[in-house]
């Protein structure tokens, strides 16, 4: 039963001191499928991702990832680059995190870290050149080139990150993300400062990878791109989960409502209490 | 920039003439009260003891007006220059052409410059003073490609390289006297030795970065340095280590034996062979150095080094080990610092804790700021520059750090990135471009 979900989230709670980010978050990620994670701004979304990708330690809770072959991994018991080799979980940031000073090219490769360190067999392979890690170099370049192609970015390959255009620069940490092969993507507002042209061009791509079979979380404020691309829709605010379900169920949620629209007090108060 | 608000426009008006005037006169005056305010005490006041050791001083009003009226004229003629330029970058300025020369005289340059340090010690064979020099200019090449690995690179600012430079020559002296090792031996020891303190003094600042990396490293080279000033037992203490064997041509001593070197070959004994010798020696050490960096950039393990001083949280996102990353680049940076370190100690035959001083760390970090961060062309050039500059102003006397420190401000002014103000990328599609290290970001790590 568990292997329909790749990730399954049990009683995340996160402290900071005396404040309560995340309080009991229970959810679950279908394989093969793009959850979104939505809520007010300051509704711990960000905080469920920074302990998913290990950045945070939970305070309490579990995070079961089931890989495609059984092997289930909990989550919070890695640390931080290990979610990303071993657990192959990758991640793209809300304010984009590229490395400028080197090429599109070079940030691709540089996700390949692991599987090249490996080929240059911990680098004195690769020092005398052996003909093995040539070989890996040169797969690892044609993986970055094919996901240069389906960005749209072959033609600047050779430009530094930090010259391409902010849609370009989106598009490329999902892709340098991607080049991490992973099971699980996750996605901090790739929509952030997009048109909507550039939006539905994203949208396009996330459901590409999808279909090719990496199960995807979302956090996005970009309604039209949620509702378009969510199979399921995760709905938090104050920590809390108030609602979950599909697109549609969730837009007509009158919790979700409230939520985003502002209740006043005593209505936003009632919605919490009937917050099973 | 100011002096862009008030660029000489063709059509000035009367109004925005006198604004510029204005200007130009306000930054003159300010300068010129500066200029006052630093020399008053420095040239106004002349002070010496007297022969019973009391105060002399006397006034030297008239040189600190001269000064101060420089400043104030020079001021002016600064600014009009600036304006007469324009706010334009030089580099639209010139010409297509010269900059396709440039170009190729860019890319020209590193075999130049190699064939050009191979043929020194025969061009200049009968002056064993240009030799030395260039015997010195290399070991800072050397010392800076080292740092380069850990400072460009990996962006991890360290001011306790010496401490390496240090570990590598007391390795070298001490197992040489105690254990009579010959050179070749000792010399990968000395590397293995540094590269394992190099790792320890990773351990403890795989958390820190920037300025708290920079005073641990540099509290680390005192450590070091103290260290070899107390062990009095195996040190020697500030006495330092002395009979250090001189090295030898793979066995074969440069002595006025009938075994010597000279003597094996049939000609004559001459002292300039070892110096010719040592010359090739940290010649072919700090190629080495090169090569291996070099390499290492288009590794896996490079890249990771620049991801790690590009942005440390994106590494860690993508599977990257910061804590051997990072140890690494100490390990690697302070194995050459002991390759170095080891030939000093054999060069000189002698070595106190005197010689590792955090001056040494301090010029050796300079030599790669000046560089360009991660650039070997350009750390190359800034050694030549910064130690061969050093002899050159020799002759200045008193003066000399005067206009070295002149001619460091004005580079800095001129060429804030360094002297090779970009990266180039370590793998490519189609053209090799460099990129502007204004996009790098350095040093915060």
């Amino acid at each position: 039963m568990s292997s329909d979900f790749i990730l399954r989230v049990d009683g995340l709670t996160m402290r900071f001191g005396g404040v309560v980010a995340v309080n009991g978050l229970s959810f679950a990620a279908d394989r093969r499928k793009i959850t979104a994670l939505i809520g007010p701004n300051g509704a711990g979304k960000t905080t469920v991702f920074n302990c998913i990708t290990g950045f945070y330690k939970p305070t309490s809770g579990q995070l079961r990832l089931t890989h495609d072959d059984g092997r289930t991994i909990q989550l919070e018991r890695l640390n931080d680059f290990r979610i990303s080799k071993q657990a192959k979980v990758a991640r793209t940031f809300q304010n984009i995190r590229l490395f400028p000073g080197m090429t599109a090219l070079e940030n691709l490769m540089v996700a390949q870290h692991n599987a090249l360190m490996l080929a240059s067999g911990l680098t004195f392979l690769g020092l005398i050149g052996a003909p093995s890690y040539r070989a890996a170099e040169r797969q690892a370049i044609d993986q970055a080139k094919r996901w240069l192609d389906r960005i749209g970015l072959l033609e600047r390959a050779d430009d530094a990150a930090g010259n391409l255009a902010y849609g370009d620069q989106r598009r490329l940490e999902i892709a340098r993300a991607m080049c991490t092969e992973p099971a699980l993507l996750c996605l901090d507002e790739p929509a952030a400062g997009l048109n909507s042209r550039e939006s539905a061009g994203l949208s396009e791509l996330l459901l590409s990878i999808r279909d090719e079979g990496t199960s995807i979380l979302l956090i996005e404020h970009d309604m039209s791109v949620v509702m378009e691309i969510s199979d399921h829709i995760v709905v938090m605010d104050y920590g809390v989960k108030i609602a979950e379900g599909a697109p549609q169920a969730v837009r007509d949620d009158p919790k979700v409502v409230a939520a985003y629209l502002g209740a006043d007090e005593e209505e936003a108060a009632a919605v919490m209490e009937s917050n099973p | 920039m100011d002096s862009r608000v008030t660029v000489a426009a063709p059509e000035l008006t009367q109004a925005s003439r006198r604004e510029a005037i204005i200007f130009i006169l306000k930054k003159a005056v300010i300068s010129a009260l500066v200029a006052l305010l630093l020399f008053s005490l420095m040239i106004g006041i002349r002070t010496e003891a007297g022969p019973t050791g009391q105060l002399i001083y006397w006034t030297r009003f008239d040189d600190l007006a001269t000064i101060v009226a420089v400043v104030f004229v020079g001021s002016i003629v600064i600014e009009l220059l600036r304006q007469w330029w324009g706010p334009a970058p030089i580099a639209t300025a010139i010409p297509p052409s010269v900059q396709r020369a440039l170009g190729i005289a860019g890319k020209a340059l590193p075999p130049v410059l190699l064939i050009f340090a191979l043929l020194v010690p025969i061009v200049f064979y009968d002056q064993r003073y240009v030799i030395d020099t260039g015997i010195q200019v290399l070991t800072y090449v050397m010392l800076g490609w080292g740092l380069n690995v850990v400072v460009g690179l990996a962006g991890l600012l360290d001011l306790g390289y010496v401490a390496f430079y240090a570990v590598g020559s007391y390795s070298y002296a001490l197992l040489a006297t105690n254990f009579g090792l010959s050179f070749w031996v000792c010399l990968p020891l000395a590397g293995i030795l540094a590269a394992c303190w190099g790792v320890m003094l990773g351990f403890p600042v795989l958390r820190l970065r920037g300025d708290y990396l920079a005073i641990v490293t540099l509290a680390f080279g005192e450590i070091i340095r103290l260290v070899l000033v107390n062990w009095q037992s195996l040190t020697g203490g500030p006495n330092g280590v002395s009979g250090i064997p001189r090295p030898s041509f793979f066995g074969i001593p440069f002595t006025r034996d009938d075994d010597g070197f000279a003597a094996r070959l049939g000609i004559d004994f001459s002292p300039t062979h070892r110096i010719v010798f040592l010359f090739y020696v940290i010649l072919a050490l700090a190629l080495l150095t090169n090569w291996v960096t070099i390499r290492l950039r288009s590794l896996p393990i490079g890249r990771a080094w620049e991801a790690l001083r590009e942005d440390e949280v994106a590494s860690r996102a993508l599977g990257i080990n910061i804590t051997t990353t990072k140890l690494t680049a100490f390990a690697i940076g302070a194995m050459f610092g002991g390759f170095a370190g080891a030939f000093f100690a054999t060069r000189q035959g002698f070595i106190s804790p005197e010689s590792f001083t955090f001056q040494e760390s301090a010029l050796v970090l300079a030599i790669v700021v000046l560089g360009g961060m991660g650039s070997q062309l350009g750390v190359a050039l800034a050694a030549l520059t910064l130690i061969g500059g050093f002899e050159l102003f020799r002759g200045f006397d008193q003066y000399r750090m005067l206009v070295f420190g002149m001619a460091m401000v004005l580079l800095m002014i001129w060429r804030p990135r360094g002297l090779v103000g970009h990266r180039a990328p370590t793998v490519f599609l189609k053209q090799n471009t460099a990129i502007s290290s204004e996009l790098a970001r350095e040093g915060r790590g």
